[in-house]
């Protein structure tokens, strides 16, 4: 069968389980379970596949499938996988029978509606990675509100009212902006060069003034910027995060998150790049401010899923420094980052999961020396600590160093040229490291040594599924940061495509036309004259 | 050559999945068994590379690709690669075997193993990598296996922060070494430390400052080592199994500070500002802890601030260019420190855990192998001649004084004080803690007994290689390396007079410790009780703990609290948000009143809606 | 002024008078039977007009008008009913239940 027919599989495959989730009577709970659980296990397997198909020397799209929806508004149903999405399509194919599963004892009531909108939703986030049409991408993105409002709305916790109002509300807010700059664009290319379309690939030719950029990016950049979340919109993260259940904080930190910084790394900055250019250190310097707020107020929180939200909106700091470092280092450390934070933060909230069902509390002053009894429960928290930290071997770590030094060989030469300012952005940057080390190992202080303290004793360690589910996140963890070659050689190409996109110089072109394409520079890394020089090995 | 790293690797999966398993005995073989293969390995390497005299380059694989840079996992093995594994793996292995006496009765046994194990392998990834990317990884990987191993009672609160304390000062060492790292990479566009020695060495030099990326990496080579100011952890890090503080606070781990300076001789040479700072930094911090050593009452602390001002020599060593002195120090250190370390541990065996040396005195006696080895070790230390220490130390202090590249009248006086304290301390320790009358509780001296074979048999063997070890004269093997520097003009005729100031020192601290701790320390606490002031300093460890807590800790709690959260996100982010939303309910409400529910205001109202309509339509007719 | 634009006039006074009434009064049936007033006014100046121009057209819509009034009594009159019953009152304030 040919690969874009699995492709659209591995896409609507969760559709087709909500289908058969319908013909489940409601009192069978078990079956319900097992159905969206194997749904779940197809899809990963079909992604695989697609993942070890992915050809890294192909430039473009791949599998693509292009069928016309409305031709006469040029809209087009096509998806396809290039080196901007496959990382985060296995990503979120690898995490849904991990969330299916650790829901098993969790969810209890309106067991088929739940797994349901688990289905809906996944089927929204692997669509919004893989549209290639700009109306497909906006309608799955606006889709993707709904299951997650009623997963965090039905089954959360206390406050999950508030919660997940502010989390749609704020969200819908800048999805609309993005709706109005969205037909904006594509109105004034259609009435400069006539012709009608929503495709990135035609998209990403267009010629608009910067002014027009200008304004363009900052709508659509809203709309990722509260998803990502960058400071200082930031603040639903902690509240949905909270409330919401386990699989539905999975789901969030796992992927959700993710649809932000894929945004602006398809969209926002590759189709304004001048903007982008402008806007960059002002970018830049949100970033850094997201790494060391995020880091700061993770140290003063006392219940624990709030501080890994925290810590959530540091790591993403990291990502978008990567993205306007406009370095090839950075770029690929922002896509490594977003991986390895899907797995990192993922797997961080299924523990918290996990003692939540046994203690059912999230208040970290009810808790202490958990790892005299639970001890298999601690190390897998220390080795995902330790990954949240950025220890070598982990992938944190390949994410954090890459982007950490990418900015940093941007950053040099504007300091040798005389403009310091990206340089202490970076050192700021820097010292992320420390920070995260702290409130970390703070956690875990807290949580696993000293005296044994813990509601609802006694308790077993991990079962077998719990045990499976970490073992699966520990294992994909290890293999980014010990073999990160193979994987960031898929993404080489999009990497240098969006480098080549965000630092294409201004053109004299005036207002938006479809014309030979401007000679785009290839950027490469800038190094001293000792580059120049022949290094024979000692 | 990577499996001198992988066989310690192997250990600790085994160890780690399977120990509690399969009985302390597997453990134990699996344990102290694959470091001794890894120091076999080792070995055959070593001679291979005598024979041979190049050194062995081997990629394992590719770790990243950008462009034309290739960033890969790659090991390299010179002659300072061969004097480092070989201690790490060498007294590695005398540890582990040290480790079976004095942990069997631990309930953890096999993960204890398990994190030696792991220490081993990171620390030989450290030592063997040829990139600064592998000497990464083996950098944070045994700030990890510390963690855990200084935590390793975690059940005890203060223990497991001491844990923390230690990984988290390591990082901001760690900060300041990825800066440099970064900025060698955006030079050189490379990270392997062979090229970037070569670089730095070659015709025109790099257009980067070798002085600041020389800073930067001291920075990281302080947290690592200890050095002011970020020592904080090592004292607190006693609060590990004493074996750990042997292996990884004696004799390795901290040692990484000054292999990665001595690895990177070629840009430290020039980089004379940078190297000033070290030498200044080593000195000072050497000084120091000598201070904090004298009134200490732990015994395993006394080796604490002793490690960290050992330490401090070996950077001064480094800062005057006599980069083979300073490892030839870290090699002499590493079997007597170790020594010592596992003969506190011994003693603390033997009097059932206790260890204030106050409540200590009159072993001699009941311990004799204990005692020997630690006495034997402590002479070393202290510089005594032929033992090890004196010619480490005598070289130091002699290229300290008179080093083209640094060496001072003032560096060589602060040196020979410290070597002075050093001896005093040492030698007080010895006295408080062996000699004299017992002043111990009548139920701990019932129980006192000389330590199991697999303890005292390490004892002897590292007090042996305390003896003999000077002779192995490493400056000069390792000569055609890291050259030793010229010598400062009309210094030569000085050098008999430094060695013999240097015995000279050694003897004066062993004579003065004699003369006011011997006959029951009465001396000594007169002189306590004389200087009331100067006691409390250096007892509060000048303080330098609540000073970092005052200063940075409390402050940084307090502005992410009250600030971030307080002001930032719940009045700022979260207020501004929420009112929006009283504004939209707001409106929504004023709107609403003109629902009053009358049918007659709204019919008055249809009419006028339609009176106005029909005048807007007809206005121009 | 002839008896006709007297007519008119007197139809636009019937007509304002009722509306006044619609608006004013309280009263359910009195609200009735002045929107009954509208409606006939309208239907007098139909009459008249239908005397100044076109008779054919304007008599069919007096007719017109006449049905639909009394189809309008027929549905009115009966929910007015209804829904005195239900509040047992015809004061207009008892029936401000869309408020908010």
């Amino acid at each position: 069968m040919s690969d874009a027919l699995v492709l659209n599989l591995v896409l609507w495959l969760p559709v087709l389980g909500m289908a058969a989730l319908l013909a489940i009577p409601a009192g069978r709970p078990g079956t319900i379970r097992s159905v969206t659980f194997w749904t779940m296990v197809a899809q990963l397997a079909l992604a695989a596949w697609l993942y070890a198909q992915f050809d890294p020397a192909k430039a473009g799209l791949q599998f693509e499938t292009r069928l016309p929806w409305i031709p006469a508004w040029g809209v087009y149903y096509q998806v396809a996988l290039d080196g901007y999405n496959v990382l985060l399509v296995l990503l979120t194919a690898f995490l849904g029978p991990l969330v299916v599963a650790s829901a098993f004892t969790a969810i209890t009531k309106d067991v088929k509606l739940f797994y349901a909108m688990v289905l809906a939703i996944q089927f929204t986030m692997v669509g919004t990675f893989v549209a290639q049409d700009l109306f497909l991408f906006y309608l799955f993105w606006e889709a993707m509100l709904v299951p997650m409002f009623l997963i965090i709305g039905i089954w959360g916790g206390e406050r999950r009212i508030y919660a997940t109002l502010k989390f749609v509300l704020y969200t819908a807010f800048g999805s609309i902006l993005m709706l109005a700059a969205l037909i904006y664009l594509v109105v004034s290319i259609q009435q400069t060069t006539g012709i009608t379309t929503f495709a990135f690939a035609d998209l990403y030719r267009a010629k608009l003034p910067v002014d027009v950029q200008l304004i363009l990016l900052s709508a659509f950049g809203l709309s990722f910027a509260i998803k990502v979340p960058m400071v200082p919109l930031h603040t639903w993260l902690p509240d949905a995060h909270v409330e919401a259940p386990t699989a539905g904080s999975v789901i969030l930190a796992g992927v959700l998150l993710k649809m932000g910084t894929y945004g602006f790394m398809k969209i926002g900055f590759p189709l304004f790049p001048q903007a982008t250019q402008i806007l960059a250190p002002a970018i830049a310097a949100l970033a850094v401010v997201s790494i060391v707020y995020g880091a700061c107020l993770a140290l003063v929180q006392t219940d624990v899923k709030k501080i890994i939200a925290y810590s959530s909106i540091s790591h993403l700091g990291y990502v978008m420094l990567g993205l306007v470092s406009f370095n090839y280092l950075g770029i690929q450390g922002a896509v490594m980052q977003m991986v390895s934070h899907g797995l990192v933060a993922g797997g961080l909230f299924l523990m918290v999961g996990m003692i939540y069902e046994r203690c059912h509390t999230r208040d970290l002053a009810a808790y202490g020396g958990l790892a005299k009894i639970l001890p298999m429960y601690a190390v897998f928290f220390v080795v995902l600590s330790l990954a949240s930290v950025g220890l070598p071997t982990t992938s944190g770590f390949t994410g954090e160093f890459l982007v950490l030094m990418g900015w940093f060989v941007s950053a040099w030469p504007q300091h040798v040229a005389g403009n310091s300012t990206p340089l202490l952005l970076s050192i700021a940057a820097v010292s992320g490291v420390i920070l995260g080390a702290l409130y970390m190992l703070w956690l875990a202080q807290r949580l696993l040594f000293g005296a044994v303290k813990a509601p609802h004793q006694p308790f077993a360690d991990l079962g077998g599924r719990e045990r499976a589910i970490l073992v699966a996140i520990v294992a994909a963890i290890f293999w980014l940061g010990l073999f990160p070659a193979e994987p960031l050689g898929k993404t080489e190409l999009a990497a240098r495509h969006y480098q080549q996109l965000v630092t294409a110089p201004a053109t004299k072109m005036g207002s938006g036309s479809f014309s030979n394409p401007s000679p785009l520079t290839s950027a490469p890394l800038e190094k001293g004259t000792v580059a120049k020089m022949n290094l024979t090995p000692l | 050559m990577k499996y001198i790293a992988l066989l310690p690797l192997a250990g600790f999966l085994l160890n780690g999945l399977l120990g509690n398993r399969l009985g302390n005995r597997f453990v134990s073989v699996v344990g102290c068994g694959l470091p001794l293969a890894a120091f076999a390995v080792a070995l055959a390497y070593f001679f291979n590379l005598q024979a041979t005299g190049a050194p062995t380059i081997e990629v394992a694989y590719t770790w990243f690709v950008a462009g034309t840079d290739v960033l890969e996992v790659s090991f390299y093995f010179d002659r300072l690669t061969a004097v480092m594994a070989l201690i790490v793996t060498g007294v590695g292995s005398l540890i582990h075997i040290y480790s079976i006496g004095y942990m069997h009765a631990d309930k953890s046994y096999a993960r204890y193993f398990a994190y030696l194990n792991l220490f081993l392998f990171f620390m030989l990834l450290l030592v063997l990598g040829r990139s600064l990317l592998v000497l990464f990884v083996g950098w944070e990987g045994v700030g990890l296996a510390s963690y855990l191993l200084i935590g390793f009672w975690f059940e005890d609160p203060e223990k497991a922060a001491a844990g923390k304390k230690a990984f988290i000062t390591n990082r901001i060492g760690d900060a300041g070494f990825l800066l440099g790292m970064f900025l060698l990479y955006t030079a050189l566009g490379t990270l392997d430390m062979d090229r970037i020695n070569a670089a730095f060495m070659a015709n025109p030099a790099p257009a980067v400052s070798a002085s600041l990326v020389g800073i930067l990496l001291f920075i990281g080579a302080c947290g690592k080592s200890a050095q002011i100011p970020l020592h904080v952890w090592l004292p607190d890090a006693m609060a590990g199994p004493t074996p750990v503080s042997a292996l990884i606070h004696a004799a390795t781990m901290v040692t990484a500070g000054v292999y990665l300076v001595a690895r990177l001789s070629g840009i430290y040479m020039h980089a004379p500002e940078a190297s000033a700072v070290v030498a200044t930094v080593g000195c000072a911090t050497a000084f120091f802890a000598a201070t904090i050593a004298v009134v200490q009452t732990d015994i395993k602390k006394v080796l604490a601030y002793s490690t960290v001002s050992q330490l401090g020599f070996m950077f001064l060593a480094l800062g005057v260019g006599a980069y083979g002195a300073a490892i030839f120090h870290l090699y002499t250190h590493a079997f007597f420190k170790a020594c010592l370390f596992l003969g506190a541990g011994s003693v603390i065996h033997a009097l059932s855990g206790e260890q204030d040396i106050r409540k200590m005195g009159g072993l001699a006696k009941k311990i004799p192998v204990t005692f020997w080895t630690f006495a034997i070790a402590t002479a070393a230390i202290a510089g005594i001649p032929p033992l090890a220490g004196f010619f480490s130390k005598d070289e130091i202090l002699w290229f300290a004084l008179a080093s083209g590249k640094g060496g001072s009248a003032l560096l060589f006086a602060v040196a020979a004080l410290t070597a002075l304290l050093t001896a005093f301390y040492m030698f007080r320790l010895l006295w408080l803690t062996f000699l004299g009358r017992s002043r111990m509780s009548a139920e701990v001296e019932h129980h006192v007994h000389e330590s199991p074979l697999s303890m005292t048999g390490v004892l002897v063997i590292l007090a042996g290689l305390s003896t003999v070890g000077g002779f192995l004269s490493i400056p000069h093997v390792l000569e055609p390396l890291l050259p030793l520097p010229p010598v400062a003009e009309g210094m030569q005729p000085f050098h008999y007079a430094v060695v013999g100031a240097s015995i000279a020192i050694a003897a004066a601290g062993l004579a003065g410790a004699a003369w006011f701790f011997g006959n029951g320390a009465v001396r000594a606490e007169r002189v306590r009780q004389a200087f009331p002031v100067l006691n409390r300093v250096l007892m509060g460890k000048y303080y330098v703990d609540e000073l970092y807590e005052s200063a940075i800790h409390r402050p940084l709690l307090w502005i992410s609290e009250r600030v971030f959260l307080g002001l930032g996100d719940r009045r700022l982010f979260d207020g501004a948000l929420h009112g929006l939303a009283a504004l939209g309910r707001g409106t929504a409400a004023a709107l609403g009143r003109v629902q009053t529910g009358s049918l007659h205001l709204y019919a008055f109202l249809v009419l006028a809606g339609l009176a106005f309509a029909l005048y807007l339509g007809l206005r121009h007719v | 002024m002839d008896s006709l634009q007297l007519l008119g006039w007197s139809a636009v006074a019937i007509f304002a008078l009722g509306l006044l009434g619609v608006i004013i009064r309280r009263n359910v049936l009195v609200m009735l039977m002045c929107m009954e007033l509208m409606l006939n006014a309208v239907n007098l100046s139909l009459v008249v007009f239908a005397q100044r121009g076109n008779p054919a057209e304007a008599s069919v819509l007096v007719f017109l008008v006449f049905v639909v009034a009394a189809a309008e009594i027929a549905i009115a009159i009966p929910i007015v009913l209804l829904l005195v019953r239900h509040k047992r009152s015809l004061d207009l304030g008892a029936y401000a239940d869309l408020r908010g």
